[in-house]
């Protein structure tokens, strides 16, 4: 609390100067000091002293990828990381002991946030090795056909919300199990595993402002759902998940959780004025812009927008200070448009024309204004740039266009 | 002025965020600089973006790519009566290395015969702007792009020598 206090009255102090390009913004939010000493704790008189080098960091507009650590959840972890260091199944003296009730808090955070029991909450490495705890195994048992069904329940890419709740309600009916990666959604929108039927859910530390490395799975014990699990050893975690279990991570995430149910509101509402703010903006200066995903159902801090007739990824590289991301991260490294644009029925040369843009808890309204004015400067410019522009602009149906594959 | 408030606000925040000053001594890895400096500079310095006349007897367009692949790359030319081409304008939709490629390769054209373009090579291309493998494939397109210019104004060419010969007879 006194560290971000102090941050942002330090942030604050300055006055934003009048230099020659007076629109952006001249204090950078994010610093760092770059050391270019060697990496030596032993004093030697070869040395050179450290030269602190200040440098701007890009804007952070991609929270769907992972989210900074809320300071209120380091403060509530460092205390695990320096003293409190007990290996938390040691059970003969005070150090696992401690340990143990830190990671038994930890625990009912968790489960307080999506209306679980907390003996329901198994500690993983993450969403996705919860993911492979749920889904492994489960479909051989027992129903011949169907026997799970496992939904995201806010989509990564265009921040659409599943119905879950009706999901839920027919899988009961039917007596299938329903399992929920909830890793965009949990602490962002209201969820209760009871009211809303869920057998299984994963979980992400990372995705909730939380340390990475640390994830959960909820696991539904009333009627019990039996998973096998994937690595074996000492059986901790009442034997689903062996391995020791990092107490200064699941204190983080316990933290991040309850943070989460305290702010979910607040941040629910401030992030959709600047979603809000953030579109309109975009939308009233430039033509041909689509928003990907169900205006509807939509979380309201994950804007996929389609700009017609540029590229994502020279958008990307135009908009150099602003980290942001076209598609879904995980597949940013292959040639292919992202497979969930195409899943809704998104022409494929738009799916190669889209930015995601996250806001999150630490987004500010500036943030938003200058990502908004170098988008609009910048998609201007690449549009000059464009065959595709300057033929529609003649007249030119792109559709009847007869193109040389590749 | 603004600049040293400015630094000191940056020094005053760096010691408040950072309780210990010894941090890693690499600076950023190259994959954190995705875009190589090269790459950035043509789409910040523009060199020969627009459009030349194309019904004009002395320009060829070669128009390559789709947009369903993310790519299309437009680049003319014009050629002198000597065979020389005396400028080149391009158009891209593309990603920052295609950008690139195309810019560089009406860069390349300019100056030289029809004859001695059509030896531009992708991998010259690709080299002069450090591509990654995983780009490689928009060099190969700006090599498409300068073979399409030029068969489009030899076909130019052609028909004009054909309408010549026949009003002659």
């Amino acid at each position: 609390m006194l560290l971000r206090t102090a941050w942002r009255r330090a942030a604050a102090a300055v006055p934003v100067a009048p230099g020659p390009n007076s629109t952006a913004p001249t204090r950078g939010l994010r610093l760092r000091v770059v050391d270019h000493a060697t990496q030596s704790d032993v004093p030697s008189a070869t040395a050179t002293p450290p030269q602190a080098e200040s440098e701007l960091r890009p804007l952070y507009m991609d929270v769907q990828a992972t989210t900074p650590l809320d300071p209120r959840v380091l403060d509530a972890m460092i205390p695990y990381l320096v003293n409190y260091y007990g290996n938390p199944h040691s059970r003969t003296h005070a150090y696992g002991w401690e340990s143990e009730a830190a990671m038994e808090h930890a625990r009912q955070q968790v489960a307080s946030l999506i209306g679980a029991d907390p003996r329901e909450i198994i500690f993983t490495s993450g969403a996705t090795e919860s993911n492979n705890i749920a889904i492994k195994e489960l479909e051989s048992a027992i129903q011949p056909d169907t026997s799970l069904v496992s939904v995201m329940t806010v989509n990564n890419e265009i921040g659409v919300k599943q119905p879950i709740a009706e999901i839920g309600r027919i899988c009961s009916s039917r007596k299938v199990y329903f399992h929920t990666d909830a890793a965009q959604a949990v602490g962002k929108i209201p969820l209760d595993v009871n009211d809303m039927k869920i057998d299984l859910m994963s979980i992400s530390g990372h995705k909730i402002y939380g340390p990475k490395g640390v994830g959960a799975i909820y696991i539904r014990r009333r009627p019990r759902v039996r998973v096998e699990a994937l690595q074996s050893g000492g059986g901790q975690e009442r034997g689903m998940r062996s391995g020791t279990v990092p107490t200064p991570l699941v204190v983080g995430l316990g933290a991040a959780c309850e943070v989460a149910q305290q702010e979910m509101e607040y941040d629910h509402k401030r992030i959709s004025k600047l979603a809000e703010r953030l579109t309109q903006k975009i939308m009233k200066s430039l033509p041909d812009v689509v928003m990907n995903g169900d205006p509807e159902h939509h979380y309201p801090g994950c804007i996929n927008l389609s700009f017609a007739y540029v590229e994502g990824e020279s958008l990307l590289m135009a908009l150099k200070d602003v980290a942001l991301s076209s598609g879904s991260a995980c597949t940013s490294a292959s040639l292919e448009p992202s497979y969930v644009l195409r899943a809704i029925g998104t022409d494929e040369d738009l799916a190669h024309s889209s930015i995601r843009f996250g806001i999150g808890r630490f987004t500010t309204e500036e943030e938003v204004d200058y990502t908004v004015e170098k988008c609009i400067h910048h998609v201007k410019r690449l549009r000059e740039m464009s065959p595709l522009w300057e033929m529609v602009q003649d007249g030119i149906d792109l559709k009847s266009i007869k193109w040389t594959q590749h | 002025m603004a600049a040293a408030g400015a630094g000191r606000l940056r020094r005053a925040a760096s010691a408040l965020l950072l309780r210990s000053p010894r941090l890693p001594a690499r600076e950023l890895s190259a994959p954190a600089r995705l875009y190589h400096k090269k790459v950035v500079d043509h789409y910040e310095n523009p060199r020969n973006v627009g459009s030349l006349d194309k019904t004009s007897k002395n320009v060829g367009t070669g128009l390559v790519g789709a947009p369903a692949c993310g790519d299309v790359m437009k680049l003319q030319i014009q050629v002198d009566e000597k065979g020389k081409i005396v400028d080149a304008r391009f158009k891209t939709f593309g990603c920052g290395s295609a950008i690139a490629s195309s810019s560089l390769a009406t860069e390349w054209v300019k100056g030289k015969t029809v004859e001695e373009a059509l030896t531009i090579k992708n991998t010259d291309i690709a080299k002069e702007l450090c591509l990654p493998p995983v780009k490689l494939h928009c060099s190969m397109l700006a090599e498409d792009a300068i073979k399409a210019a030029l068969a489009d104004y030899k076909l130019k060419q052609e028909s004009t020598k054909g309408e010549a010969e026949k009003e002659k007879k």
